[in-house]
């Protein structure tokens, strides 16, 4: 399980926890987020490499 | 070929409107004026970086070279605008001593905010440091080098994401804050008692009701001269390294000012983010939009690609959705929703165990903002759709 960085606001994606208050279930992989989501914190989309993988 | 748009600024509003920009129109020209290096990086990470184990350098996650392909615009560093005239449409930029004009279609402040100094007596000020850019943060960390004994003046928000960050890094750390707890302006008491608890329990050292007066040079430390807020007279010494000044920001207006574009606490523009000059626009932290200067990631976002649009000739109207803020103390992990300044209304606290939720409600029972600690805080997006947006 990986980690994703924002590279716009430092907000960490972490897969082995997901974001249930989203609806995003624990254990979901970056590549299965759906590509209209936005980061939560500062809004930048998934589509355009701002989360970067930090471990 | 098409006089070009013109950015002042290269922080995230002055790149992320170019990033929008450059989505919507491959061909306009476009050039960024900006007094430092050029560098991307993300702000709201220089308070939490030495606990991520992030250096300057590694901050700086795109050069100016690579943001001037990417957006292919041209990126002039190292140089500050001087002044704008607005009959010519042109704007005075001086590099290396050397001025220029350079005409625009569209000009675009995004010129950020000045930390506030405060007025500190003593010969000890050279060890006095604020950080609001990369190079002011590669500046303090060379410092931190040999400073172990950190003062930070102002429990704010960036103040405390500072504290936590050295105080986790192993450094000793003492808040200097006039007001009775952290975070005041944001946080009802229960949750600034929490936010106070946890630092405290990670090391960080509180001073309330205090100011630091006097800082002195004693060889190689710095002694503070701390006296109370409410004059009693009363003071105290510390024996620090370095002071970290934290006391708030101010929009940066004076360029606006000088070419006589309206301002007031920022550089008025309004929801299409013009100033009262229809080719002039602002936005991020030096602008005041419909009267609401928010200093913060997710405004200067919003108006970033409400602004793209406008200049890419779809005119639009920047919208504020309830925009909560994430205080970066992971001693205590921290979102607040401020409600509306002097709102009536009071605030409904639920204090458990593993954390806070306090909703603030109108005289009619209706939620305008909350502030949320520890586990509380995974109701943030639950609660933010319940709040009625800034500017909808």
């Amino acid at each position: 399980m990986a980690k994703w960085q924002c590279l716009v606001c430092g907000f960490i994606y972490d897969e082995a926890l997901g974001l249930p208050e989203e609806g995003i279930a624990p254990g979901t992989k970056w590549q299965d987020i759906p590509e209209d989501w936005v980061c939560p914190d500062c809004g930048v989309s998934k589509s355009e490499f701002e989360m970067i993988e930090i471990s | 070929m098409a006089e070009p748009v013109i950015i002042v600024g290269s922080g995230l509003a002055g790149y992320t409107l170019a990033r929008e920009f450059r989505k919507l129109d491959k061909n306009t020209p476009l050039a960024i004026v900006t007094r430092d290096g050029g560098a991307f990086y993300s702000k709201p990470m220089l308070s939490n970086a030495l606990t991520g184990g992030k250096s300057p350098e590694q901050l700086a996650v795109f050069g100016a070279q690579d943001m001037a392909t990417q957006l292919q615009a041209e990126i002039l560093v190292r140089t500050v605008a001087t002044a704008i005239d607005r009959d010519g449409k042109t704007v005075d930029i001086l590099a290396d001593g050397a001025t220029a004009k350079r005409s625009y279609s569209r000009l675009v402040l995004a010129m950020g905010a000045e930390p506030i100094h405060l007025d500190i007596l003593g010969d000890g000020v050279d060890r006095l440091v604020s950080v609001n850019d990369l190079d002011d943060y590669a500046r303090f960390r060379s410092e931190l080098v040999r400073a172990e004994r950190i003062a930070v003046l102002g429990g704010g928000l960036v103040g405390c994401e500072f504290a936590n960050d050295l105080c986790a890094a192993g450094k000793t750390v003492h808040v200097i804050e006039p007001a009775h707890g952290p975070l005041q302006r944001f946080l009802p008491a229960p949750a600034q008692q929490a936010v106070k608890e946890a630092l405290e329990q990670l090391g960080v050292h509180w001073h309330f009701g205090s100011m630091l007066a006097e800082l002195h040079r004693d060889g190689e430390s710095r002694r503070a001269v701390l006296k109370r807020a409410d004059d009693s007279g009363e003071h105290i010494d510390l024996d620090v390294d370095l002071v970290l000044s934290a006391v708030g920001l101010r929009p940066r207006v004076h360029l606006a000012d000088a070419a006589g574009v309206q301002i007031a606490r920022g550089i008025v523009v309004d929801r299409a983010l013009r100033t009262s000059d229809p080719d002039i626009f602002a936005l991020g932290d030096c602008a005041e939009v419909s009267g609401h200067v928010l200093p913060f990631v997710q405004p200067l976002m919003n108006a970033a690609r409400a602004l793209a649009k406008t200049l890419a000739g779809q005119e639009t109207k920047v919208t504020y959705p309830a925009m909560p803020i994430v205080v970066k103390t992971p001693a205590c992990p921290t979102v607040v929703l401020p409600p509306p300044d002097r709102h009536p209304g009071s605030w409904s606290i639920d204090e458990r165990g593993d954390g806070i939720r306090a909703v603030f409600n109108s005289p009619e029972g209706s939620p305008l903002g909350f502030a949320l600690t520890g586990a509380a805080t995974g109701e943030k997006v639950a609660l933010a759709k319940v709040i009625p947006g800034l500017l909808e």
